[in-house]
């Protein structure tokens, strides 16, 4: 392999699309090229900087409630087409089956305690706020010897901080929110460049056992419990992805003494 | 007798309505949870390629809008990049209809820019209306690097942007602005490479 190919080989020797044998040539020429090294090097920071300061924009909230709005009344206008058209019996018949069939499925997904809404609520209004202003982060830090003493006598509930860098993803901070009536801790990770807020509490008698699965206004929402500490995970990551983050943190604090 | 078929319509029609809205209500609340978990992708791509935040909030509901209308026929597999397929091909026509030529024409001569060499990619500092000293003299290294990306011609941002931020894979940025994967690997080699180029001469300028 000479200078040449070897530079048009770079990005995709970063990217990892190489095939074995040419990364094995690629190497084998790095080793031997001083010029290629160097500009290996150069080529790996620059892709760190592209990591560090690319800038992600992030929907504004008026065009997420504006798409929303926009979906929803669809519902509406269907509706006054077909009262327009009058009564039907066989559509009715046809309607009333499928509005059934239906149902049982939407039980299953959407409908929770009446109590519990407020909770989704609250816990999505946090997370859109978190993400508007300056107020993500209280306490900015990755260790958890740091991050975790911070809320002692702020909240009741000191969290369990852990850093899942190695898993992907990174904790990046605390701060201290107002969630169902009660200043609660959060904790605040990162899946490249999505926020996914992690809320804390001691659970009270009565809340539900195992994971829950929300979704609201675009966010996906996970709630669990560990001991007598009840969790919210929310992020705009997808679902899987989320629940993925959640079985790790569970696995690493399980692991580690809090 | 009257009274009677009239409460019977109205009851009837009461129950015809929670049928039919149960089935757009199902389609909505699956399209809210399959696509709008991907709204901040959608927007920083479109942000990315029109440069305007109002324009990018136009472009992101028209594609939405488009999206809802053909989500009957969607697979559910991946999401984020169907969506990102329609909100770009929503720029495409939007900026065709909306911006001067001279922008439309960096969409429309993708073959030849392709053939071009890395070196010759200049930057297209017009198009913001920023001198090159302005470039030069922004300090700040992150504000620089950014101004110098949106200044790289559409067809190579679009693939930085597929790639280094929303981790697409080459398959699916191929997929996404339809071209073949060979295409999608050299502009990514050369949109990197003119950009470090450019970010090394701007970094040498703005320290004197």
């Amino acid at each position: 392999m000479n200078c040449t190919e070897a530079r048009a080989l770079e990005p995709f020797y970063d990217d990892g699309a190489l095939d074995a044998a040419t990364a094995a040539a690629y190497d084998a020429h790095l080793r031997g090229c001083a010029t290629c090294r160097a500009g290996h090097a150069e080529a790996l920071a620059f892709g760190q900087v592209l990591k560090r300061d690319l800038q992600r924009y992030r929907a504004p909230l008026e065009l997420r409630t504006g798409i929303r709005t926009l979906v929803a009344p669809a519902r509406g206008a269907a509706n006054l087409r077909y009262l327009a058209r009058g009564w039907n019996p066989v559509a009715l018949a046809a309607s009333l089956a499928l509005s059934v069939a239906l149902s049982s499925t939407l039980t299953a997904e959407y409908v929770a305690a009446p109590n519990d809404s407020r909770v989704v609520e609250d816990v999505v209004s946090s997370h859109v706020r978190s993400l508007m202003g300056d107020h993500l982060i209280d306490v900015a830090s990755s260790d958890r010897h740091t991050v975790r003493p911070w809320f002692l006598g702020k909240v009741d509930a000191a969290p369990p901080a852990v850093d899942l860098a190695a898993a992907g993803f990174p904790l990046i901070g605390g701060r201290l929110d107002y969630v169902d009536r009660r200043p609660c801790a959060v904790l605040v990770y990162r899946r490249d460049k999505h926020i996914i807020n992690l809320m804390v509490w001691t659970n009270e008698s009565g809340e539900p056992e195992g994971t829950e699965a929300y979704t609201r206004q675009g966010y996906n929402l996970l709630r669990f419990a560990q001991g007598d500490l009840t969790f919210w995970a929310i992020s705009d990551l997808e679902r899987g992805e989320l629940a993925d983050f959640v079985r790790r943190f569970e696995i690493a604090t399980a692991a580690s003494p809090s | 007798m009257a009274i009677a078929f009239l409460g019977g319509f109205s009851r009837s029609h009461g129950a015809q309505r929670t049928g039919t809205a149960s089935v757009d209500e199902t389609k909505a609340r699956r399209f809210e949870e399959l696509v709008l978990p991907h709204l901040d992708s959608a927007y920083n791509l479109a942000r990315w390629l029109t440069r305007s935040d109002a324009d990018a909030q136009d472009v992101v509901q028209e594609a939405c809008l488009r999206a809802f209308k053909y989500f009957d026929g969607f697979d559910g597999q991946y999401a984020n990049a169907w969506l990102l397929k329609i909100v770009r091909n929503t720029c495409f026509t939007w900026i065709k209809a909306n911006r001067p030529a001279a922008e439309a024409m960096a969409w429309e001569d993708r073959a030849e820019e392709v053939e071009a060499d890395a070196a010759s990619i200049e930057l297209n500092a017009a198009g913001l209306g920023r001198s090159p000293e302005a470039v030069l003299a922004e300090k700040q290294d992150a504000r620089r690097l950014n101004i110098l990306l949106a200044e790289l011609p559409p067809s190579y941002r679009e693939v930085l942007i597929l790639r280094e931020m929303e981790d697409m894979s080459y398959r699916e940025i191929a997929d996404i602005v339809g071209v073949p994967i060979g295409t999608v690997m050299s502009r990514l080699a050369r949109g990197r490479q003119s950009l470090q180029a450019a970010w090394h001469r701007s970094e040498h300028g703005s320290r004197p």
